[in-house]
């Protein structure tokens, strides 16, 4: 039973850490980098506005959401517009990006107790005979909701269909009057508004510290290797594979070999199905 | 101003001498024999010599860009066939333990662990990526990406080869020089002969690769083999590094699979220049010497790498190597338009 | 009719998402013939090729090329196996030397085996190639970028370029698509030549005209099905023939 809860926690933690990047990755075929580090940064973000300056609550998570959807959206019309159409430039100007805010995190001495976000809410409920508090519920509901919505959104509204039609042919989708450069620069905006929510209900549950950056960044690169890029069943099943499979790891043979999951599932879906679990093998299904 | 905008326009015109110096009458005159002897030979004698002119702590650093020149060269190598990598630390961290823990557990010299360490990384790091061959865009990237990461973690967390502690009191080279010289040689080795690799018929086909993999398999070509080739090439050349950075400092720590390893090679390369490798050597001559003048700022070094990083993609696309050749080779003048 | 069967293709289907583009296709080859296959504009010619030279992998059915079940296999490996291809869109390198782009098949280990010994260097093996096709030797023509060469020599480097491997069956996809008229008239003859000393070919084209002149039988495809096959004339009259193209286009 605990199994299965904490499974279920940890699995929609992850599908929160990767639903940014899918999502950013799969309208406009930008990876990126800096994800994990845009996450970081709402952190601090809360925090600032929270201690520093004394809003409530809610509004300095609103206020760091909506900054950081800004700054992905400043990200690709002050950097990426420049390099676009390269993707050697692309991949390294958001890894640089991501690295520099990281880098300049930890170097402004951002880590320690004190960098705590509070419980939303406080005290839980005892289910199946496992304690979990309503914080971690919070996150389950958050994390079902955004699913929902983001399916919703991308397959029942115009800017959703917008953003699929870009997705599946950038010239067709040019051709009838759907501008690259705003889907684009809206997709990193979506996608980091997305990492920045997930931030918000995630990270109060623990400690921030500018290393989480990149293992947000490994898991959520993880999960979307394994369920196969710009697929959210994929992103969904990759979630609960590596969550489900770390919290077992973690119950049978101890915490530490937790880390062995997310890498033995890489390279075994690597070595039977390269392009993920639900990925297209888009290998040669091309035009000539 | 404006008015002679209009009429002249800058024209780049090759040197005559360059026309003459290209083919087989370079012999003709001893001018012509510099031109092309001396940007090779020059920097090859600076080289060597630095360890006798610098004092001992430069020396180190002259190492440690050697070090990140080994890694810089690997990562233009797998460019050139078209393979991103954004974890040249896994290439060094395979090669830094294979070598360490041979030492560490079979107290073997550094020249035995030193062939096992290349040859085993290659081979490591080859078979570790091949399934990521057939995918084309960021997937390469990606996983390179992560596995540093993810080792890293792995010892760690579970405490093999010695954990958080690394391997220490390991094998070091024998006399002071041997080192040093070792690194440096093989830097150079490295260098001339990717850049003979790359312009043979075999270096061809790998660009090939990058430029239309398809046109390439109608040729009856297996890209994959090819592309496994170069990983097992570049991750040899990646895991000597490593090796030989663990006997010279005879310790192997986490540290081997460290970012900086990934992120400071690829931006050695962006501003040397890619796809030349002398712009590899270059950018890392250049970059680990400023940053260890910027070892004062501590933690602030990794976001400078980064600024330049990306200054570097955006403003100087070509790189500095690109810009010194072309100013070598050519002359540039006003010529009236119309 | 000649030799023994090379190819043979059964059943064949492939769709892609709901469209069709090939249903149910068979047919077989000798050695030694000269297959032309036509069709209107989007009947499946150009994925037809795609499945036999394995650049898409079949929904169902089989191709067998001398006895071995080539279906699909990688494209590196068909290509040397014998069955070469050129593009109805050249895929070349632009940015390299004309006769460089030849060293590519050349560096296979289909040639190295073909060759033997008798190996000489790639370069000069290139340019006689390419001396074959038109390109004359002496001339700067072969030495030239292939980005600064005309259409017609591109679509004649990329026939170098197949030839280059010596195949065993040469699949041509619109080799005379954006040909001039008087470079389609120094190319046939080249092709005509490959065919007299035996080479077996299978040739896609809009140009019927040119198509009839040279081929032993033909295949209409529309559809994605075939709809009549014969020698020239017996196509031609078939209704159903007369029928796909009517309203499309008439060439010849």
């Amino acid at each position: 039973m605990s199994l299965l809860i904490y499974g279920t926690i940890t699995s929609i933690i992850l599908a929160l850490y990767a639903a940014g990047f899918s999502l950013a990755y799969g309208i406009s075929g930008l990876a990126n980098f800096a994800h994990g580090a845009l996450y970081i940064l709402t952190g601090y973000s809360v925090w600032t506005f929270l201690n520093q300056i004394g809003l409530p609550y809610f509004l300095s998570a609103l206020l760091s959401v909506i900054i950081i959807g800004f700054l992905g959206f400043a990200l690709y019309w002050g950097l990426l517009l420049r390099v676009r159409g390269v993707p050697l430039a692309e991949l390294i100007v958001t890894f640089a990006a991501g690295i520099a805010i990281l880098e300049l995190l930890m170097w402004k001495g951002f880590y320690g107790i004190q960098y705590s976000l509070p419980l939303f809410v406080r005290g839980g409920v005892k289910l199946g005979g496992v304690a979990v508090d309503y914080q971690r519920l919070f996150v389950i509901g958050t994390g079902i909701v955004l699913v929902v919505l983001l399916y919703l959104f991308v397959h029942h509204t115009k800017i959703g269909l917008a953003f699929r039609g870009m997705a599946q042919n950038e010239r067709t989708a040019l051709s009838v009057g759907i501008e690259s450069d705003w889907i684009g620069s809206l997709s990193l905006a979506a996608g980091s508004a997305l990492a920045a929510v997930a931030a918000v209900v995630v990270l109060p549950l623990g400690v921030m510290e500018s290393a989480i950056g990149y293992e947000v960044l490994i898991y959520a690169l993880a999960v979307a290797i394994i369920g196969g890029l710009e697929s959210t069943p994929g992103m969904i099943l990759g979630s609960f594979i590596i969550g489900f499979g770390q919290v077992a790891t973690a119950k049978y043979l101890g915490p530490k070999w937790m880390i062995i999951v997310p890498l033995v599932a890489i390279i075994l879906v690597l070595a039977v199905r390269p392009s993920g679990l639900f990925g297209q093998f888009k290998e040669l299904e091309e035009r000539i | 101003m404006a008015e002679i905008e209009a009429r002249y326009r800058k024209k780049r015109l090759d040197r005559g001498i360059k026309a003459r110096a290209d083919t087989i009458f370079a012999i003709a005159s001893r001018r012509e024999i510099l031109y092309l002897i001396l940007p090779r030979v020059l920097p090859v004698i600076l080289l060597l010599s630095l360890p006798f002119l610098l004092p001992v702590y430069w020396g180190k650093v002259l190492v440690y860009a050697c070090i990140y020149g080994l890694l810089a060269l690997s990562w233009d190598f797998l460019a050139a066939c078209g393979l991103f990598s954004l974890g040249q630390a896994f290439f060094l961290g395979i090669g830094a333990y294979i070598a360490g823990g041979l030492s560490y557990y079979f107290h073997w010299s550094p020249f035995i662990t030193l062939p096992i360490a290349t040859i085993g990384g290659g081979v490591i790091s080859a078979a570790l990526l091949s399934p990521v061959v057939r995918l084309r865009g960021v997937y390469f990237a990606m996983v390179t990406l992560m596995l540093p990461m993810l080792f890293m973690k792995m010892i760690e967390t579970t405490g093999l080869l010695g954990g958080t502690h690394g391997l220490s009191a390991l094998k070091p080279f024998p006399a002071g020089w041997t080192g040093t010289y070792l690194v440096i040689g093989l830097f150079w080795v490295c260098l001339f002969l990717f850049r003979r690799i790359i312009n043979e018929d075999y270096g061809l086909v790998l660009r090939a690769i990058r430029d239309d993999d398809r046109a390439v398999m109608s040729a009856a070509i297996n890209i994959y083999w090819r592309k496994i080739q170069a990983l097992f090439i570049a991750g040899a050349v990646g895991s000597f590094a490593g090796a030989f950075m663990t006997h010279h400092y005879q310790f192997v720590g986490m540290s081997a699979f460290a970012l900086d390893f990934s992120i400071l090679p690829v931006a050695a390369v962006t501003l040397g220049g890619p796809g030349t490798f002398a712009g590899a050597a270059l950018g890392s001559m250049i970059l680990v010497p400023l940053s260890e003048a910027l070892r004062a700022l501590g933690g602030m070094r990794m976001a400078i790498y980064c600024v330049i990083l990306i200054l570097s993609v955006i403003a100087l696309p070509e790189g500095i190597f690109h810009y010194i050749e072309r100013k070598y080779h050519q002359f540039e003048k006003l010529v009236r338009v119309g | 009719m000649k030799g023994e069967e090379i190819l043979k293709v059964e059943s064949l289907s492939k769709h892609f998402g709901g469209v069709q583009a090939i249903l149910d296709f068979g047919f077989l080859l000798r050695k030694g013939e000269f297959l032309g296959v036509i069709g209107p504009n989007g009947s499946g010619k150009t994925t037809l090729v795609n499945l036999i030279t394995g650049f898409v992998k079949p929904n169902s059915g089989k191709v067998i090329f001398q006895g071995k079940d080539i279906t699909g296999k990688m494209p590196y490996t068909i290509a040397a196996l014998g069955i070469v291809r050129t593009f109805q869109m050249v895929r070349l390198f632009y940015n390299l030397p004309a006769y460089k782009n030849l060293i590519i098949p050349l560096s296979s280990t289909r040639v190295k085996k073909l060759r033997g010994g008798e190996y000489g260097e790639r370069d000069d093996v290139a340019v006689d190639l390419l001396d074959d096709m038109g390109f004359e030797r002496d001339s700067f023509v072969p030495y030239k970028l292939a980005g600064s060469l005309p259409h017609g020599y591109l679509k004649r480097l990329d026939l170098a370029r197949a030839m280059a491997l010596r195949p065993d069956l040469l699949i041509l996809d619109e080799l005379f698509s954006g040909m001039a008229m008087s470079e389609v008239a120094s190319t046939l003859p080249l092709i005509e030549k490959f065919h007299e000393e035996g080479l077996t070919i299978i040739m896609i084209e809009h140009r019927l005209k040119e198509l009839f002149r040279v081929v032993d039988r033909v295949m209409v495809l529309n559809f994605g099905q075939k709809i009549a096959e014969g020698s020239p004339q017996e196509v031609m009259n078939t209704e159903e023939v007369r029928k796909a193209y009517l309203g499309t286009e008439v060439e010849g």
